[in-house]
């Protein structure tokens, strides 16, 4: 089947499985690598992006239910795919040490800027709270709640497009 | 000033961050164009006898490219690693006559696409000839049913017998105090689950990617996994996604895509689902543990025993050997007038036991910091007055144990005693006791843990040494080779640190490179917390030999005395004294012929970092659910190379210790079926399941390299364990609970509570 998915701000068009999963037309159809795959059962939140705006896993998530919609992967996130700067929550983990192996990081990042959209002044309760789909085994959360509480002080930190100064 | 022991972020983060890494699924290299992707078909039961296997249907299957059984697989048979193992436990890459455990490969199916693969996997046909299977440790022992019938034992090795212990170890103790102690199996877990690629045309070498903590121990197994020259293997470690001591050497599945890979002379791509992951990566832990402790009603400790039985899973692997570091390290921080240990490994049909973070220290430290607590509670004292009593005094020369363990420096009260500070522990105690008065549903627990542990005992390939090459290019940049293999740890970073502050050049301008054979044909690889005393020693001592090169050539070109010149950090150049116009930089130098050097450190042994974390658990007796509240972690691993870096170690470990002690645990029933085999079912730890730690600091520099720097890579299993479980059983001790396994979960807080109870009605009644 045919689907128009808006990716990273670029349109496209593909022709896809009808089973294809988000998360796979992303990885392998689009070629972006940065999303990953960490189980079988939407538990981990590895591959975690924004969908029209809001964050979903994309390995519980059809391609074919992506069409006509927008998609941002950590690929597309902030300015730097453009030669810009980093967005507040990608800066903010790197200050705060919220990523070691990085491999739940993108998931992770695009989760708090979802959960940042929906509540831009979060406590430190409700990140853990609003991040508790997404695992991470080496940072023990400790510093990935640092940096969310960090970027949640950029006041368009919930804003995929948003960008430190330089 | 030094750049060393600031806080520095990271530079792999920008990559990291906003392309992802690149991990070995996710690699695009001409070498793999056009690879077919392979898939095992894996054994569904725990123990059986394999009557036929049927690959006509999957064979059938538009887009499968081949299936292989044990039948096509001609290589070398698998020994068990260790030469006090029982040798005759071997293993075939792929089952032939049996099959052993839950997801154990039996065939191997080759598709062109990866989204036929688990189709075609279903269509190979397997009959089994099902066996009774051998669950539990002391089951196992018992050989009634073995896993090898030819070996007539499912011992795989004895660290000492029942007759090398004492009869009369307690004769002189007012006071001695038994309990069997559960240390259970956990599954690693890391974020990336297992893959491999690999690359082998013919008439060419094999190029093997492989996602380890080690390219060139991945190198070595493969070789002799494959029964060729290790000079026709390249391996290539692409960015791993967590290890935690499972990812040494090579599986099973890496050797046999590669051997597919020569077969077709096609290149494979291998990628495990999770569930695939949580049955066939090694698990650890895994061990049953008789704890025995004898003193005084005063408090003093003067005997205790410690007898381990470990499970290997079903082909014994590292965690056959694990036992031996318990035993080692059984006394912990404590003096005793005598303490003995003796172990048995043991086979059962399960996955295979391998080390993870902490491997066999974490076992030593939670049976004597459990034993320390029972025995308190049996006295009646405060266990932070018990351990102050029985702690090694501080000591500055190497303090030799009973075990041959040699501490190179510690001071265990001070650590405790911070730690205790750190938390207000008398406030605790007197918030637990009004608790207690009032008849809350949630009672407090504190718990605590006093410990000392080992790192950098040595590496993949034997010795406590590592190497590096430095070289400065022409461009003022420079290039690190290390035999250390980071997964999340920072050597890009840490390893640019070392060389900038003896260099004079900026982290930015050096790239670490790490995980290719040919580059870096030596490592020991990353575990065991070796790396920065040994790889980051390395990196030191090779900067500065670097610059003892570069000092002979500056003289020459400046015609003046090496004597006479000055190395200036500043602008990483010579000048001569009393000439300020007469200088050169490294990178000039680096213009006539290359500058660089490799140098290797050797440490003279292991180090053994310490420290004392207190937990503090609300546990709901309505319940039995316990929750941490606050946990306070003073871990001394000598001097601090990057406060970040140290500190992101220690979280992770304390939160995988607090997840072991409260949490996590891998599951079988008595027919060996997994219970736990998705992430909807294993209890991975979330972040809403620990608080934020307080982390204390405490610095006790060794003297076994330049910088004074221990491991701490696995301090928070270690410490971080027993000091929730502790705090577990505290908060329900008053019901008259002395011990509650792991993992404290709702159901067996809830049920020794209840256990509690009756017992003291029962006794009321007797009474």
């Amino acid at each position: 089947m045919q689907v128009q998915i808006t990716v990273n701000k670029k349109p496209r068009t593909d022709e896809v499985e009808p089973r294809q999963l988000l998360v796979h037309y992303l990885r392998d159809t689009a070629g972006l690598k940065a999303t990953n795959v960490g189980c079988d059962t939407t538990s981990c939140g590895a591959c975690t992006v924004l969908l029209d705006g809001v964050s979903v896993k994309s390995c519980t998530v059809l391609t074919a239910q992506a069409d006509g919609g927008t998609v941002v992967t950590v690929e597309g996130l902030g300015g730097t795919a453009d030669g810009g700067q980093m967005h507040p929550v990608q800066s903010a983990f790197r200050e705060e040490h919220g990523l070691q192996c990085g491999f739940c990081t993108p998931g992770m990042v695009m989760a708090s800027v979802g959960l940042l959209s929906e509540n831009p002044n979060p406590t430190e309760h409700e990140v853990r709270e609003g991040l508790e789909g997404n695992y991470c085994r080496c940072t023990g959360y400790h510093n990935i709640l640092r940096a969310v509480l960090l970027a949640a002080q950029s006041p368009d930190a919930g804003k995929p497009e948003a960008q430190v100064s330089a | 000033m030094s750049i060393l022991g600031t806080r520095v972020v990271r530079n792999e983060d920008p990559e990291l961050l906003t392309k992802g890494g690149t991990y070995t699924d996710d690699l695009i290299d001409e070498r793999l164009d056009g690879a077919a992707h392979l898939i095992f078909v894996r054994s569904p039961v725990a123990h059986a006898r394999i009557l036929s296997i049927d690959t006509s249907e999957a064979l059938k299957l538009p887009g499968v490219v081949a299936v292989y059984t044990a039948a096509d697989v001609d290589l070398p048979i698998i020994n068990p690693p260790m030469p006090m193992f029982n040798q005759d436990m071997t293993q075939t890459p792929l089952a032939s006559d049996k099959v052993r455990y839950v997801g154990e490969p039996v065939a191997i199916v080759v598709c062109d696409d990866p989204y036929i693969r688990e189709d075609a996997a279903e269509l190979v046909e397997v009959e089994y000839d099902i066996l009774p299977a051998v669950i539990g440790m002391p089951n196992a022992a018992k050989d009634e049913v073995l896993l090898w019938e030819s070996v007539g034992t499912n011992t795989v090795v004895d660290f000492g017998t029942p007759d090398d212990l004492d009869p009369n170890l307690f004769d002189d103790c007012e006071v001695v105090v038994s309990h069997l102690i559960q240390n259970q199996r956990i599954h690693p877990a890391p974020m990336e689950s297992r893959s491999g690629a690999a690359s082998w045309p013919e008439g060419e070498r094999l190029t093997a990617w492989i996602p380890s903590q080690g390219a060139q121990g991945a190198k070595a197994a493969l070789a002799a996994q494959l029964g060729i020259d290790a000079a026709e293997v390249h391996v290539l470690t692409p960015d791993v996604g967590g290890a935690f001591g499972a990812r040494f050497g090579a599986d099973v599945e890496m050797v046999l895509t590669a051997w597919v890979a020569g077969k077709l002379h096609r290149p494979m791509r291998w990628s495990e689902t999770r569930y695939e992951n949580l049955l066939a990566m090694t698990h650890g832990r895994a061990q049953e543990q008789r704890v025995t402790i004898g003193g005084s009603r005063d408090g003093n400790m003067k005997k205790y025993r410690l007898e381990v039985l470990a499970d290997c899973g079903a082909y014994p692997k590292i965690g056959g050997i694990l036992p031996s570091l318990t035993r080692l390290m059984t006394p912990g921080t404590y003096v005793f007038d005598k303490a003995e240990s003796i172990a048995k490994a043991v086979v059962t049909n399960t996955t295979p036991i391998g080390a993870y973070r902490g491997a066999g220290r974490p076992e030593a430290t939670a049976a004597i910091e459990r034993a320390v607590d029972i025995f308190a509670a049996e006295i009646g004292m405060d266990p932070a007055d018990v351990r102050r009593k029985n702690l090694v005094p501080k000591f500055t020369e190497p303090h030799l144990t009973a075990f041959g363990a040699l501490y190179d420096s510690g001071d265990y009260e001070t650590a405790l005693n911070k730690a205790l500070e750190a938390a207000n522990y008398e406030d605790l105690r007197k918030e637990q006791q009004l608790r207690r008065e009032r008849g809350d549903a949630k009672q407090l627990g504190i718990g605590m843990s006093s410990y000392v542990e080992i790192t950098g005992a040595g590496s993949e390939s034997g010795d406590p040494n590592e190497n590096a090459t430095v070289e400065v290019h022409p461009d003022g940049t420079v290039t690190i080779l290390t035999g250390t293999s980071p997964h999340g740890q920072g050597h890009a970073t840490a390893w640019a640190m070392m060389a900038s502050d003896t260099l004079g050049i900026g982290i930015d301008k050096i790239t670490v490179i790490h995980g290719d054979t040919d580059l870096i044909p030596k490592g020991g690889g990353t575990g065991g917390s070796r790396s920065l005393q040994q790889g980051g020693m390395a990196v030191q001592k090779a900067s500065i030999e670097l610059v003892d090169i570069a000092r002979t050539r500056a003289a020459e070109l400046l015609e003046a005395n090496e004597a006479d010149l000055q190395f200036n950090i500043d602008d990483s150049g010579f000048s001569v004294a009393g000439v300020p116009s007469s200088t050169v930089t490294l990178a000039k130098l680096a213009e006539k012929e290359r500058l660089f050097i490799n140098a290797v450190f050797a440490a003279p042994g292991a180090t053994f970092p310490f420290g004392a974390h207190l937990a503090v658990v609300e546990v709901d007796v309505e319940t039995g659910k316990a929750t941490l509240e606050r946990i306070f972690c003073v871990d001394d691993a000598g001097v601090v190379m990057n406060p970040l870096l140290f500190d992101g170690q220690r979280h992770g470990g304390i939160a995988q210790g607090a997840a072991q002690a409260f949490l996590e645990e891998f599951i079988y029933d008595e027919d060996g079926n997994p219970l736990t085999a998705s992430f909807a079912d294993y209890p991975f730890l979330s972040a809403t399941e620990v608080p934020s730690f307080d982390l204390v600091s405490m610095v006790t520099p060794t003297t076994y390299n330049p910088m004074g720097v221990k491991g701490v890579g696995e301090a928070g299993t270690i410490g971080a364990t027993p000091a929730v479980q502790n705090a577990v059983v505290d908060a329900v001790s008053h019901l008259g609970v002395r011990h509650i396994d792991m993992p404290t979960s709702p159901r067996v807080v809830w049920e020794a509570i209840e256990a509690a109870r009756s017992n003291s009605n029962s006794n009321g009644k007797v009474a």
